[in-house]
């Protein structure tokens, strides 16, 4: 099965913001995406719940995967959003 | 550590615009028919199962917390309407109605969401809700709610046990994750309530200022408040970094969390808070509400009108420092840190915070002082403040028991953990990183905490003088340190065996007692002969009438709540060296705390 693994780029980890971002990305994609860390379970990518419970922080490896026609496009934009600092575009919040 | 930011985002009289006209203990709040109770029972652990009915008299000691935003204010309680009380199960006979009216039950608590998303004019709330939104439309959560319908449950059931399963996993993560608990608990108690018919819970609006307290805030609730209207926030629950306090701090609005006291807190009772020093204090009459409002505008105006390092009428130096809990806190004016509490970070947590947690920390709190001193505490927990981690048996008297420094006899690894923690994240931004030891009650003691410290490659170490023994052997504790720090307060409690939650011994924990200012007066002295400087970082720092009396004896450096600090500033500036030298024998030749405020006046 086509995946991706690459290290989270967002300073605060993928919570909040980035979190937010990447779920919402993962849910419009036109097939299912699952993402985990090293030694969990793979999880929706379009689960909010499920991907803040994976505990991603900044330099966390991650796996995203799936499968079917077009796979290897959506693999790719979703890898470069998690590789990229969410935190640091549009301002961010100073949480 | 954006508190002058805050600060000037706000009308400068909003958060005190008690008019002097109403009646402050006016009628109690119109909520916006919100049902009382909260979910009690459906969910074993649920945060703030502090049992309510406690009502501290007028002269009661404060009900204290953390204070997480600084200011003063005063005025009537308003409690947050608490969620609705889980219905009954019933039997579901229609399956397919039942998971349609969950689902309805979660689209819509999304799309009130988010509009208030839309609503909302700070960038962080509107944050903060679109992440609940995303929640609330979880296909995980769906579908969970969904397999417990098809498994016989009714919809509020359904959506609470799905929800409590997420709740479970945030606790176990820690850290972020469990302080973002209190979102999931907002979005359910909203889900099960329109899912049983119930209006969604809320925030009152009364047609006056109040001060809002909580169980916990959710940002749904934060995002709407108005910084006129809202005059403080104290919650039960919550931390430093819970949206409360964020949202507290971005709106300049004074705040408290984790005050377990405000359960007992009802609707009309008034209150006067302190942001920064995280007391509450209840029942107050009109006039201390009019001084509450008076504190808080000579604190705007000293803010912004005094700046620079502590120094007498004729330049002699006393530094002037701040405390602070994490990187969030303000040091805005303040020369350094003076007491960086590690506590916060080792709170709430199943283990203890890696080295790599740990080192973010203190590193961030590094960054935000740029070069400027920080004198980080170690570890100062024990059966008082108790840590999960730490398997801690009741004590008889935790304050007299296995507390601070005293730890590291039974787990030493914790204590080489936090020092090479913090000798890494000095490293690592080129900090002045000073540490010190809490309940150092021996040289020997003195001696080993230091002998660690220079192993994890920490030059300046210090220790806390808390307690009487080490104060009577301030020479021989001053040969083994590179400082000392004076912790007035359990200093206070240790010398007068008095302790500090017992209201009714107030007046032998006043910071003016000759007996505490002798044993300050023996450090100071002790200090200046060995050339090695003797700050201090209690309460009594923070007084203003004090700052010049502790100069006098030669205290070196005072560190208080950054707020603080114009007024200390100011009283040492108003007196030349020598004019501090005579106060400081005056008050000492008092004969009781009366006597010795006369002898400084």
């Amino acid at each position: 099965m086509p995946s991706r693994t690459v290290t989270v780029g967002s300073r605060t980890g993928l919570h909040a913001r980035p979190a937010a971002l990447f779920v919402a990305a993962a849910g419009s994609a036109p097939l299912p995406v699952k993402i985990n860390v090293a030694g969990r379970k793979p999880v929706p990518a379009n689960s909010m719940l499920s991907v803040l419970s994976l505990g991603a922080k900044c330099g966390t490896e991650v796996t995203i995967t799936a499968e079917g026609d077009g796979a290897d496009v959506v693999l790719d934009d979703l890898a470069a959003l998690l590789a990229r600092d969410l935190d640091a575009e549009e301002g961010g919040s100073d949480g | 550590m954006g508190e002058a930011a805050a600060a000037s985002s706000l009308p400068a009289d909003a958060p005190t615009d008690i008019s002097a006209g109403q009646p402050v203990a006016a009628s109690a709040p119109s909520q916006t028919g919100v049902p009382a109770g909260r979910l009690t029972g459906a969910t074993p652990g649920l945060i703030g199962g502090v049992p309510g009915g406690v009502r501290p008299g007028p002269s009661a000691e404060p009900l204290r917390g953390i204070g997480v935003s600084p200011g003063f204010a005063a005025g009537p309680v308003c409690r947050a309407g608490d969620a609705p009380r889980m219905p009954s199960p019933r039997v579901v006979d229609d399956v397919e109605a039942e998971l349609a009216g969950a689902a309805a039950a979660l689209r819509e608590v999304a799309a009130e969401l988010g509009r208030r998303a839309e609503a909302t004019r700070d960038a962080t709330a509107a944050e903060i809700l679109r992440a609940q939104v995303l929640m609330a439309e979880d296909p995980v959560l769906d579908e969970a709610v969904a397999d417990a319908i098809r498994a016989g449950s009714d919809a509020p059931h359904a959506i609470d046990a799905a929800f409590a399963v997420h709740r479970q996993a945030f606790l176990d993560a820690g850290g972020y994750l469990a302080e973002r608990v209190a979102d999931l608990d907002d979005l359910r108690d909203r889900a099960v309530a329109v899912s049983s018919g119930a209006p969604m819970p809320g925030i009152p609006s009364p047609d006056h200022p109040f001060v809002l307290v909580a169980t916990d805030l959710a940002p749904a609730d934060t995002a709407g408040l108005d910084p006129a209207r809202v005059l403080a926030l104290v919650t039960e629950a919550g931390g430093p970094t819970s949206h409360t306090a964020i949202l507290a701090r971005s709106l300049g609005i004074p705040a408290v969390v984790r005050c377990g006291g405000a359960a007992g807190l009802r609707d009309g009772m008034v209150v006067a808070v302190d942001g920064a020093a995280g007391t509450v204090r209840v029942g107050v009459d009109e006039a201390t509400v009019a001084d509450t409002r008076r504190r808080e505008q000579e604190r705007r105006a000293r803010a912004a009108a005094s700046s620079g390092p502590g120094r007498t009428a004729d330049g002699w130096s006393v530094e002037l420092l701040a405390n602070v809990g994490s990187a969030a806190d303000p040091v805005a004016g303040a020369e350094g840190v003076g007491l960086f509490r590690t506590e916060l970070l080792y709170l709430d947590r199943a283990q203890a915070p890696s080295h790599d947690e740990q080192v973010e920390a203190y590193a961030a709190v590094f960054d935000a002082l740029g070069g400027r001193k920080v004198v980080v505490r170690t570890l100062d927990a024990g059966a008082d403040k108790p840590l999960p981690f730490l398997e801690q048996s009741g004590e008889p008297n935790p304050a007299l028991g296995v507390r601070g420094v005293r730890l590291a006899r039974r787990d030493p690894g914790l204590l080489d953990g936090q020092l090479a923690a913090i000798a890494a994240a000095a490293a690592r931004t080129g900090a002045t990183a000073w540490v010190m030891a809490p309940m150092i009650a021996t040289p020997a003691e003195a001696r080993d905490f230091v002998a660690r410290a220079r192993a994890a490659g920490l030059a300046s170490a210090g220790v806390m003088v808390e307690i009487p023994a080490a104060a009577l052997r301030v020479r021989a504790l001053l040969r083994e340190v590179e400082f000392l720090s004076i912790g007035t307060n359990d200093l206070s409690q240790y010398t007068f065996a008095a302790d500090r939650m017992a209201g009714d011994l107030a007046e032998l924990l006043d910071p003016w007692q000759p007996a505490l200012l002798d044993l300050v007066a023996m450090c100071a002295r002790a200090g200046r002969a060995a050339g090695k400087p003797v700050g201090i970082c209690g309460e009594a720092a923070a007084d203003p009438g004090l700052a010049p009396v502790f100069a006098g004896l030669g205290i070196s450096s005072l560190s208080m709540p950054a707020h603080a600090i114009p007024a200390v500033r100011d009283a040492l500036a108003a007196h030349t060296r020598e004019a501090c030298e005579r106060l400081a024998t005056a008050v000492l030749s008092a004969e009781d705390p009366t006597a010795a405020r006369a002898a400084a006046g």
